[in-house]
């Protein structure tokens, strides 16, 4: 019973990356940008999740309103910024990106402060699901589990079932050659873009009530999302989702053997990864 | 676009100017310099990755904060250390984590290859973050700054602020002397060839692998020689310093100052720090001093997107007049 | 002068996903001939050359390089033993100056030590090599522009320089005369049947006048498949050759 529930806590962190994940890897497929602030929409979603729950005291309304928030803002920054940054060099899409994540903090800190906050569950979901006698799991981490697999599942649907889905890869491979089939490209990326960062605020926001909020949220994540991308290959879906949940695991399973080096575990995992395939795992490259 | 080489007379004017500032008297200034004098070595360490070979590492402070954390955890709690000995100890492990690091990491190219430098040094920090060793969050104290002794004699007190200085600044013109010997030599012609197209040197006879990973180990040993100082300087260590913030901004130092040119990576190095100061000084800009990020991160975006090739970038035009050409171009 | 068998070649074979781009190919070059490789766009000639050089890994076959298998050697060992390739798309170092070009290319076969501390250019041995790379290329004069501003046709002989200046035994040469007028196609023409006599030499060309000019030996490939080798004589006169190139409705770039 005690792995049931670390195997559910597994796959609910490991869809939460896909989420965050599956954003990041599409955005660089796609638009060949690494964009550090990714993170930073989380920690938005979150954040906004947070304040609007309060502000209306529904988490039911204050999830969607924030994605969708979340969303005109990356689509806003898509359209000043970060369309400058295609043709570049890797070096400067960095440097620009890591300087929006000081933006995007220092902004936090001003508008809501330093403290960590917690965020409540809504009251039909504050509720645990008893497995034994002692032991029970949480309602809304399954809640939150069967949300991320409906995205999912949507997400697929999209890229790999739809004639836009079919318009991004294209896009992903051939940029002239999609302008050239009549794609209107640059309000391609802005939605790409836009639609990815709103991937990211609505994980942030559905996962407030687990983790809370606090500074930094962002980037830590941010990080794992990258150990994802690199396992799992460029621009890939499926790569991302078969990392996430082994990352998912690895994390779950390191907490379980010794709590300190859990974090440690996540790494290692990536460097076996990168001994044996350093192209990452679904990349056909 | 040739690379410009920093014509004589004004890196000794440079020189000059480095080594008569603390003259000024005040120990806050003196610290500053020495702060930045600290600061340029690690830029330099990584310019050699990043402008010479091309090889953009996410992760450079782990090397920096790993040798930070090696004396620390050398330092006998209230002695001073012998200097030799623990700075010998911490650029060899700062070298050895980079020769194992660069092992793996070097396997990529590309975007992988930032993303997974980040990440190695981000397990880095969740060993010293997380775990025990080195004090966890709270960090460890070095009471003692390690002392200079050479056959019985002490020419340095490095617990002085002004000795300490001229003590950083020899050893920056050390560095920066050894790199561009480095630089000109086969090694760092060979670098540049590595830079510009890897395939075609690897279809000309090098085994490209050997010199990447020979120059990460020699950036990871220079950076740890400026963790070393750094810790000597502030006499506290903890986490923070293998934060990826920590190598976002030795990267932007490198980027600001213009890459693949040495009096660049100086030059960055300066500028930053300097901002950082003014920033984050109350008398300067009032109550705002505290969110001085929000105007780090605001002028990094507008630069970066103005001017693609830094501060040494705009230098360049003047210095094209003054500059002589060598028939190899070199940095 | 034909001497020694320098690169034999036996059924080599690279897939792509379902498709055999080159498809159990088999060939010989001996020391002091040039070995010419034909066919119609899209033939896998230019497969081969990276299959040769090592820029792509063989899926099956083997390679031979003076009786060593090489099949499974990266592209610098193989160069190392001796195997020069230029590249069909221009890939020089273009923000060097021509002679620094093959300058790196000459280091590449000295580790000397100290290789980290001596002036790169006080090797004068280096710089003789990267001088006679240039003048067996007639690009000595341009030795010190910087590649970026030399024209494309003194681009692809810097190519072959950068090339000459590593002392290889077997050259293999992707379609140098790619993009070049009538004047600079003669004079690499002449250059390449200099070094005809004392290389062994493999050339993938579109150029037929080149081509008949040059080679003692002639492959003809399509569809990844070798159609026919011969001398060029026979080549000329071979219905299938001819039908191969009527077919593919281009026979001359």
């Amino acid at each position: 019973m005690f792995y049931l529930i670390q195997l559910l806590n597994a796959v609910q962190y490991g869809l939460l990356l896909f989420l965050l994940s599956s954003g990041l890897t599409l955005i660089f497929g796609i638009m060949g940008v690494i964009n550090l602030a990714h993170g930073s929409f989380y920690m938005v979603g979150a954040y906004l999740a947070y304040w609007l729950a309060k502000l209306t005291g529904n988490l039911w309304l204050a999830i969607p309103i924030g994605s969708v928030i979340t969303l005109g803002i990356g689509g806003l920054l898509e359209t000043m910024i970060i369309n400058r940054l295609y043709q570049r060099d890797h070096l400067y899409q960095v440097l620009i990106t890591f300087g929006l994540i000081l933006i995007f903090e220092e902004l936090r800190s001003m508008l809501f402060g330093n403290d960590v906050h917690g965020v409540a569950i809504p009251a039909a979901l504050n509720y645990s699901i008893p497995l034994t006698d002692t032991l029970s799991y949480p309602l809304y981490r399954l809640f939150v589990t069967g949300v991320c697999l409906i995205i999912a599942a949507l997400l697929y649907w999209v890229i790999y079932k739809t004639r836009i889905g079919m318009m991004i890869r294209a896009g992903n491979s051939n940029r002239l050659m999609a302008a050239s089939l009549g794609v209107n490209v640059p309000l391609l990326f802005a939605w790409v873009f836009a639609v990815g960062t709103a991937l990211a605020g609505f994980a942030g926001a559905v996962a407030a009530p687990i983790s809370s909020v606090f500074p930094g949220m962002g980037n830590q994540i941010l990080i794992i999302c990258f150990v994802v991308v690199v396992i799992g290959g460029i621009g890939s879906i499926n790569g991302a989702m078969i990392a996430s949940l082994a990352i998912g695991l690895a994390d779950t399973l390191g907490k379980v053997i010794a709590a300190e080096y859990s974090a440690i575990a996540v790494y290692l995992v990536m460097a076996l990864i990168l001994l044996w395939r350093p192209q990452g795992i679904a990349n056909r490259a | 676009m040739i690379p410009i080489t920093l014509p004589r007379p004004l890196l000794f004017i440079a020189l000059v100017l480095l080594a008569l500032f603390p003259l000024t008297g005040s120990t806050f200034y003196i610290q500053l310099g020495a702060k930045i004098l600290i600061m340029a070595i690690f830029a330099l360490s990584l310019d050699l990755l990043v402008g010479q070979t091309g090889l953009v590492s996410f992760g450079h402070a782990a090397y920096f904060g790993l040798a930070a954390y090696a004396l620390a955890l050398i330092s006998p709690k209230y002695e001073a250390a012998n200097l030799w000995l623990t700075l010998t100890l911490s650029i060899g492990i700062a070298a050895f984590a980079a020769l194992i690091i660069g092992f793996f990491v070097l396997r990529t190219t590309g975007v992988y290859f930032i993303m997974v430098t980040l990440a190695f040094a981000q397990m880095l920090y969740s060993v010293f973050h997380d775990t025990p060793l080195g004090g966890g969050t709270d960090g460890i104290y070095i009471n003692v700054r390690p002392e200079l002794t050479i056959a019985g004699f002490k020419p340095l007190d490095l617990e002085n602020p002004l000795q300490f200085y001229y003590f950083v600044l020899i050893l920056l013109i050390v560095v920066y002397g050894l790199l561009k010997r480095i630089l000109h030599a086969p090694f760092g012609r060979a670098l540049a060839g590595i830079h510009l197209n890897e395939q075609r040197m690897r279809s000309i006879g090098f085994p490209t692998f050997g010199y990447k990973l020979g120059a990460f180990v020699i950036a990871g040993a220079l950076a740890g020689l400026a963790g070393y100082l750094a810790a000597c300087q502030f006499g506290f260590v903890n986490p923070d310093i293998l934060t990826w913030q920590q190598s976002g901004t030795v990267l932007m130092m490198v980027i600001l100052g213009g890459m693949g040119r040495l009096h660049g990576a100086v030059l960055g190095a300066l500028a930053y720090v300097l901002l950082q100061e003014i920033l984050s000084a109350p008398a300067i800009v009032g109550s705002f001093a505290k969110h001085w990020q929000l105007a780090m991160g605001s002028l990094i975006v507008v630069i970066v997107l103005m001017f693609p090739r830094g501060i040494g970038g705009i230098f360049d035009v003047a210095l094209r007049r003054y500059s002589y050409r060598r028939q190899t171009p070199v940095p | 002068m034909i001497g020694e068998t320098v690169l034999e070649v036996r059924g080599l074979r690279k897939n792509f996903g379902g498709l055999a781009a080159v498809d159990d190919v088999s060939l010989e070059v001996q020391r002091g001939a040039l070995h010419a490789v034909i066919g119609p766009n899209g033939a896998g000639k230019t497969t081969l050359i990276n299959l040769l050089s090592g820029d792509l890994p063989a899926s099956s076959g083997s390679i031979f390089y003076c009786g060593h298998d090489i099949t499974h050697l990266t592209p610098d060992k193989r160069s190392r033993m001796g195997v020069g390739r230029s590249y069909q798309k221009t890939n020089v170092f273009l923000g060097f100056t021509a002679l620094e070009n093959c300058r790196l290319a000459a280091q590449s076969r000295s580790q000397r030590p100290l290789h980290w501390w001596r002036d790169a250019m006080s090797d004068h041995a280096q710089l003789e090599k990267a001088r006679g790379a240039l003048v067996a290329t007639e690009l000595i004069e341009r030795g010190d522009e910087i590649a970026s501003t030399l024209s494309h046709g003194e681009q692809r002989q810097l190519e072959i320089a950068m090339c000459l200046a590593t002392e290889p035994e077997l050259l293999l040469l992707d379609e140098p005369l790619a993009g070049m007028g009538a004047e600079e196609s003669q004079r690499i023409i002449a250059v390449i049947a200099r070094l005809a006599n004392t290389h062994a030499v493999l050339l993938v060309e579109h150029d037929m006048d080149a081509v008949f000019q040059l080679a003692n030996v002639l492959t003809v490939m399509v569809n990844g498949k070798v159609l026919v080798t011969g001398a060029p004589s026979e080549i000329r006169a071979n219905l299938d050759v001819q039908n191969a190139y009527l077919g593919a409705a281009d026979n001359l770039p």
